[in-house]
């Protein structure tokens, strides 16, 4: 038996910067995690997973992150997703110093 | 020091030349990341939670002037303006761009530096003691044997797809600053009779499965290393598992086949090498310990040191932390702090390795190390000069007096930058060394190590205390290890009981320090002296506050 489906995000590494990417609703790839598409169904998340994964020669590592609903949009679950949404806590880089990082 | 050959550049110009073309075909869509990302590792590129990290060998943690501008011209031209010193002697890069990091190679191709075999399962830069050449403890230079076993071991076709990584640590002194007994193949300089020959440490290492090494040969001449070294190499290339990567280390396989049996198949592998070197290691280290001949060490006054010394308390300060003691007795070794309370322990800044290299190239002979507790060394510093490199490092930011103590903390980038982590490290090592810079003085000789996951990089087993951060359920826990040691006596600490979420680690700290600092035998007592002598009961018992508990049972 599976394990339920949780709402997800698809995220990637963009192949150029290696900077974090998601799904968004229209197709394209958006640096900010807020504007990602939330999956609801194990079925359509599975082919946008492959669809990404046919698509070498932009991402690197597309995979599916569990993330829950919020004002601002989607927000992450687990803390590994938060960094990968905001960047490292030591230094101002990543996402947060680019205006990508909603709260 | 060791200079590029003709045969060194041209190697380098066509390997970076490969991956220039390598790059461009993955940009192209010719290869596929699967296709990609061998080759990019087998050239120090990963992929990290934020951006690809470049990771640059530093050999034997030497380098000379120039060789370090040109650190901070790639940090500033290329990634953001700095970079970030690690437990392994290298330095990394944490924001390059696919298309630049070509030309990031040819640029430390032009001073003699590659990331080449910084990644994979081949062996890793040989690290060695940072005091290499410049100790007062030191039998002899290590880094000819260093510099040897890069050579042999660069490219080197055998070894290029071993059953895992393999790390070489070598030290020349009796007191152990390059942590040998947790590598692959630690090696310690001895002497027998007068000749100079080494101790073979073999199958230490820390990560999820943490050994301290044993001794192959208790002395090995040292005109057997290069065919012994590759005997072992070649017997673990064979034996090695291959099946299961968390048992494909060394030492798992002179755990699974006994000490005594690994040296049987070595020694019987090394029968036949030692005849087909015929002698050709002996030529080429002869010319390497000519390239590494000590500098020309100044005979000059040294009253402008003991002046310094008498009247300025910051610089006295300095002295009695950041200097040790140097084979010329004018001569000072001086440690470079990169822990500056709150900052981010191994990183400094284009500006600062700038400074390091003007004030190696002005007053040291040219040469700095990087330590594997990620700070930098001027090891051939005239006692006289101090005054003024210590004022030029007060400018930088680069005077903290804090070396060996409890703000001098080793600490892996963690999951603010690292794709394996499973907790933070950075922020920690921060905390830590703000909360307790009040008291670090009267704390003493103490070291803290953080690893982000299981796999040590931050040596968390070799701490005094460790701590080591794990995802638990969802959230950053952090265990804490107590007794452990990486030096000469190194010892591997024994986990104090369960662990602590993230606000609550820097209290578990101080219950630690406070229980010390009321249990030693007066100052002169440090932290993992008194743990030896009391044992881990009473600081588990500060820890999880069951003394009370415990005494009425």
């Amino acid at each position: 038996m599976s394990r339920a489906f949780l709402p997800s995000v698809l995220t990637a590494n963009d192949l150029f910067e290696g900077d974090v990417v998601y799904l968004t609703a229209s197709g394209h790839w958006s640096r900010a995690h807020g504007d990602a598409l939330l999956f609801q169904d194990a079925a359509a998340a599975g082919e946008a997973l492959a669809a990404a994964q046919a698509q070498p020669a932009r991402l690197v590592g597309p995979y599916l992150a569990p993330a829950q609903s919020g004002p601002q949009g989607p927000r992450p679950v687990h803390f590994r997703e938060g960094f990968r949404a905001r960047g490292p806590s030591n230094y101002r880089y990543g996402k947060q110093a680019q205006g990508m990082c909603r709260p | 020091m060791y200079a590029y050959s003709t045969f060194d550049h041209q190697f380098l110009k066509t390997r970076n030349a490969q991956f220039r073309a390598q790059v461009e075909r993955r940009i192209s869509g010719a290869l596929t990341e699967d296709e990609f990302k061998p080759l990019r590792l087998m050239n120090g590129l990963y992929l990290q939670l934020h951006a690809y990290m470049l990771r640059v060998a530093i050999p034997y943690g030497t380098l000379h002037s120039a060789q370090m501008r040109q650190l901070a011209e790639i940090a500033e031209r290329w990634d953001k303006g700095y970079g970030h010193f690690t437990t392994r002697q290298n330095i990394q890069f944490n924001w390059p761009r696919l298309r630049d990091v070509p030309d990031m190679l040819d640029a430390l191709a032009e001073v003699g530096m590659h990331a080449i075999q910084t990644s994979g399962n081949c062996v890793r830069n040989v690290t060695a003691d940072h005091f290499a050449g410049a100790a007062a403890d030191e039998i002899a230079d290590p880094r000819p044997v260093a510099e040897l076993l890069r050579q042999w071991s660069t490219d080197h076709p055998e070894f290029q797809f071993l059953p895992r990584k393999f790390k070489i640590a070598i030290t020349g002194s009796p007191n152990d600053r390059a942590v040998t007994r947790a590598h692959d193949i630690g090696l310690r300089m001895v002497t027998r009779d007068g000749a100079q020959g080494y101790e073979v440490i073999i199958g230490g290492g820390l990560g999820r499965t943490p050994v301290i090494g044993k001794v192959l040969a208790e002395f090995l001449p040292q005109d057997d290393l290069l065919p012994y070294i590759e005997a072992i190499l070649s017997t673990y290339n064979s034996f090695g598992r291959r099946d299961n990567k968390y048992k494909a280390r060394i030492k798992i396989m002179v755990n699974e086949l006994g000490l005594d049996e690994v040296r049987a198949r070595v020694d019987s592998r090394f029968k036949t090498l030692r005849a087909e070197w015929g002698g050709a290691d002996q030529a080429v280290l002869h010319d390497l310990r000519a390239a590494f001949a000590p500098p020309a060490f100044r005979s000059a006054p040294t009253a402008a040191y003991d002046a310094a010394y008498a009247y300025d308390p910051v610089f006295r300060s300095f002295a009695d932390t950041n200097l040790a003691a140097h084979r010329h007795p004018d001569y000072a070794i001086v440690t470079i702090s990169l822990k500056a309370h709150g900052a981010t322990p191994g990183d400094a800044t284009a500006a600062q390795m700038r400074v390091m290299a003007d004030l190696a190239a002005e007053f040291g002979h040219d040469e700095l190390r990087i330590s594997h507790e990620q700070n930098v060394i001027l090891p051939h510093v005239h006692k006289s000069d101090l005054p003024r490199v210590h004022a030029t490092l007060q400018a930088a930011g680069l005077a903290t007096a804090n070396i060996g103590l409890i703000s001098d903390i080793i600490a892996c980038p963690g999951m603010d930058y690292c794709a394996l982590a499973t907790a933070r490290s950075i922020p920690v090592a921060q905390d830590i060394a703000q909360a307790f810079r009040a008291r670090e003085l009267d704390i003493g000789a103490m070291k803290i190590k953080i690893s982000g996951c299981i796999n040590a990089c931050g040596h968390h087993h070799v701490g005094h205390i460790g701590i080591l951060g794990l995802d638990r359920a969802g959230v950053e826990n952090y265990q804490i290890t107590l007794g452990g040691d990486g030096t000469e006596t190194a010892a591997l600490g024994e986990r104090a009981g369960p662990g602590f979420a993230y606000d609550q680690i820097i209290p578990a700290i101080d219950r630690l320090v406070t229980a010390y600092l009321a249990l030693r035998e007066g100052a002169e007592e440090s932290f993992i002296d008194t743990f030896r002598r009391l044992g881990p009961k009473p600081f588990k018992d500060a820890l999880y506050q069951t003394g009370g508990r415990a005494d009425a049972a």
